[in-house]
């Protein structure tokens, strides 16, 4: 009798787990940040943009409904680990897309490739992802701190911005933009004069920049992010930074940031980004659709990033026939990959997804028509030109 | 170059003098602190939210009314007081007589709020808030570069301190405040209307803060988050100068920013936790704080 017992419960237990694997739909989770500093810049745009993805594909994946799910995880490694865990362990997580913050992106890319999950890396920049810590399960999408460090530091270094001072935000991100663009620059023929370290979401940077102004340096370079760099670009304007004759570079800046700081602060910025909505017809058409869902705002390239990666993901598991994340994340390897954000793209092992990139200049109050008319295209960084070449590459997955 | 310590001169007085501009928004902002917890015995954790308060009203006002900096300047304490002011009278004047830590979590879970509801509308980068074209510009001290809002910001908070500091410890109305908050009944006796001074003196502590953030708004970008950013760093001030004490909450303000300042220049990685050394190491010392009298 005892043993009959234990073997129906034995029976109900295992048809109980095994239920919820049947009728759980496949999930995408966009880890990011809901109520920090990156909230505009990635945030509920980055929801938004994939959702717009899942939707445009139809909904469902091999036959089965696909959701997305989202989760905040306030820019600590150890909350984003956690979630991302728990997503993959219980709530049938398939992808997990954008992730701002490179200390976060660093933790969940641990998990995912551990976990054969697909990594869709968007707003996290490190280049370090698809560096020495790369994964076969990762795709970084947008940008990397390589590819900023490159477009602009050699722009500004080869218009004759030979000195150069660094305001370094005292993280990962920080450090690998501060190194990649140094490196651009002693290339293109300059030299760094000195670097100062400042916390995360720092409140007041006048006594860096004072270190910064009287260092003479030719340009005083912003390794850092959002708050911190719009706090760091309207306190510069403050000490007349740019009027005693020094040239700031704002190595990482979003649209969003721009739009916060206004123009008359951030006019005349030369910066490298991966996307911008005003480009042409095919942009302009899909940042159109996102800002009916974002009250008007248009988006990052973070956003579009978002959305691209899914898309490309979507169709590639599809194609697979699998959710493996390194099945799909192999096929999107092979597969063409071209649309409103990607130009002249490919995935590569490294997990470096190689796209033309955009070196523009922040527009004047006087030059732009209206809100959002912000950029001016100086040129076009062809991609293989753009992100580091994958001979110089530390990843172990790349064949030497 | 002239050097002391190993450290250009040149350097030093620069940052020394951005210290004593941090200075000034830690003494203006602990000040409010120390008169509400001084006289209300209550730690209003809601102080850093109506800093933030304070400059989202003026930055309203510009976009919406077209008042400028100035009149925001005398409008946005205003009305931060007068929140301030509803707040005690509906909510927190019901918590007087329980324990401090029904207050204290009261005034936590309405910063918190007030902070998501921002929060929910402007997002997190913060909105722009131009320096009054007045005040645009700036000095060559040869040492440094002082734009001329910084300097206004000294001398400005530097004034209400010292006004403050005459209002409490030095007028009539300062003496029926102080005497309040010692023996409420006896003074009630007298025909003084105290919860009418109670909620003055919530309501003066909210219109510093709002001031405060006024005067920080071209400085920083205007964002829900800004409160939150500094109100640590205002009540490690408050303990080190003693609880309650109002002209030690403004003395440590400017002490902790110049030690702050100088901590830029010796050792720029200790920055942000120099402030908290220092506290702990008060405490240990003189439990009580710098200026307090009990212990």
């Amino acid at each position: 009798m005892q043993f009959k017992s234990t073997i129906l419960a034995a029976a109900t237990a295992a048809l109980l787990a095994s239920m919820p694997a049947l009728a759980e739909p496949y999930r995408l989770g966009v880890l990011t940040d809901m109520s920090g500093m990156n909230f505009d810049l990635a945030g509920q745009g980055s929801v938004v943009a994939a959702q717009m993805a899942v939707e445009d594909f139809g909904g469902k994946l091999l036959g089965e409904p696909v959701e997305v799910i989202v989760g905040d995880h306030q820019n600590k490694p150890d909350i984003g680990s956690t979630l991302a865990r728990r997503w993959i362990d219980e709530q049938n997580v398939k992808a997990i897309v954008d992730v701002p913050t490179s200390s976060v992106a660093m933790a969940v890319q641990e998990i995912t490739r551990n976990s054969d999950t697909a990594f869709l890396v968007s707003t996290a920049g490190s280049s370090d992802l698809t560096g020495k810590a790369c994964s076969p399960t990762t795709a970084q999408w947008t940008w990397d701190t390589y590819a900023l460090a490159n477009g602009t530091g050699r722009a500004i270094t080869e218009e004759g911005g030979k000195k150069w001072y660094f305001i370094t935000v005292d993280y990962t991100f920080g450090h690998a933009l501060e190194r990649d663009t140094s490196e651009a620059v002693l290339a293109a023929g300059g030299e760094v004069i000195g670097t100062v370290r400042h916390p995360r979401e720092t409140t007041d940077f006048s006594s860096y920049l004072l270190q910064a102004q009287s260092s003479g340096a030719d340009v005083v370079a912003l390794a850092n992010s959002s708050g911190d760099t719009m706090t760091a670009l309207k306190q510069a304007a403050e000490y007349g930074i740019t009027a005693s004759g020094q040239r700031i570079a704002g190595m990482l800046l979003f649209l969003s940031d721009v739009h916060a700081v206004g123009l008359e602060t951030a006019q005349g910025l030369t910066l490298t980004t991966g996307f911008y909505w005003d480009l042409d017809d095919q942009t302009r058409a899909w940042s159109k659709r996102f800002g009916e869902r974002m009250n008007g705002k248009m988006p990052t390239m973070v956003h579009a990033g978002v959305y691209s990666s899914v898309m490309n993901y979507l169709k590639a598991a599809e194609a697979a026939g699998s959710v493996s994340g390194k099945a799909a994340i192999d096929k999107m390897r092979t597969m063409d990959i071209n649309d409103f954000f990607a130009r002249n793209a490919h995935l590569r092992e490294d997990g470096r997804m190689v796209h033309d990139m955009y070196l523009v200049q922040v527009k004047t109050p006087e030059e732009s028509k209206g809100p959002w008319d912000y950029y001016k295209v100086i040129r076009t960084i062809p991609g293989d030109q753009a992100f580091r070449p994958l001979d110089k590459s530390e990843c172990p997955l790349v064949k030497k | 170059m002239t050097m002391i310590f190993g450290i250009p001169v040149q350097a030093l007085l620069g940052q020394l003098l951005v210290g004593l501009i941090n200075g000034s928004f830690y003494a203006a902002l602990s000040l409010g602190l120390a008169v509400i917890f001084g006289l209300l015995r209550i730690i209003n954790f809601a102080h850093g939210a109506l800093y933030m308060l304070g400059a989202f009203v003026g930055y309203l006002l510009l976009a919406f009314a077209g008042i400028g900096y100035w009149p925001a300047l005398i409008v946005a304490p205003l009305i931060v007081g007068l929140f301030g002011a509803v707040l005690e009278r509906t909510m927190l004047s019901r918590l007087y007589k329980l324990d401090h830590l029904y207050s204290l979590l009261f005034t936590f879970g309405l910063a918190l709020f007030i902070e998501g509801t921002f929060r929910y509308f402007y997002g997190s980068s913060g909105q722009p808030y131009a320096v009054p074209p007045s005040l645009a510009g700036g000095t060559n001290l040869g040492f440094m570069f002082l734009p001329n809002y910084r300097a206004w910001v000294v001398v400005a908070s530097f004034a209400v301190c010292i006004g403050t500091w005459f209002l409490i410890e030095r007028t009539k109305l300062g003496s029926y405040l102080r005497a309040a908050t010692e023996n409420p009944t006896l003074v009630q006796a007298f025909g003084v209307n105290v919860p009418l001074l109670l909620t003055f003196t919530y309501a003066f502590g909210c219109a510093l803060a709002g001031f405060t953030g006024i005067l920080a708004a071209p400085i920083y970008q205007v964002s829900p988050v800004m409160g939150s950013n500094i109100i640590i760093i205002v009540f490690a001030v408050v303990v080190v100068g003693g609880m309650g004490s109002i002209f030690g909450a403004i003395a440590t303000g400017y002490l902790l920013g110049l030690a702050e300042g100088l901590t830029k220049v010796i050792y720029p990685e200790a920055s942000n936790i120099v402030v908290f050394v220092i506290m702990a190491v008060v405490l240990l010392v003189r439990p009580a704080g710098l200026f307090g009298k009990e212990a």
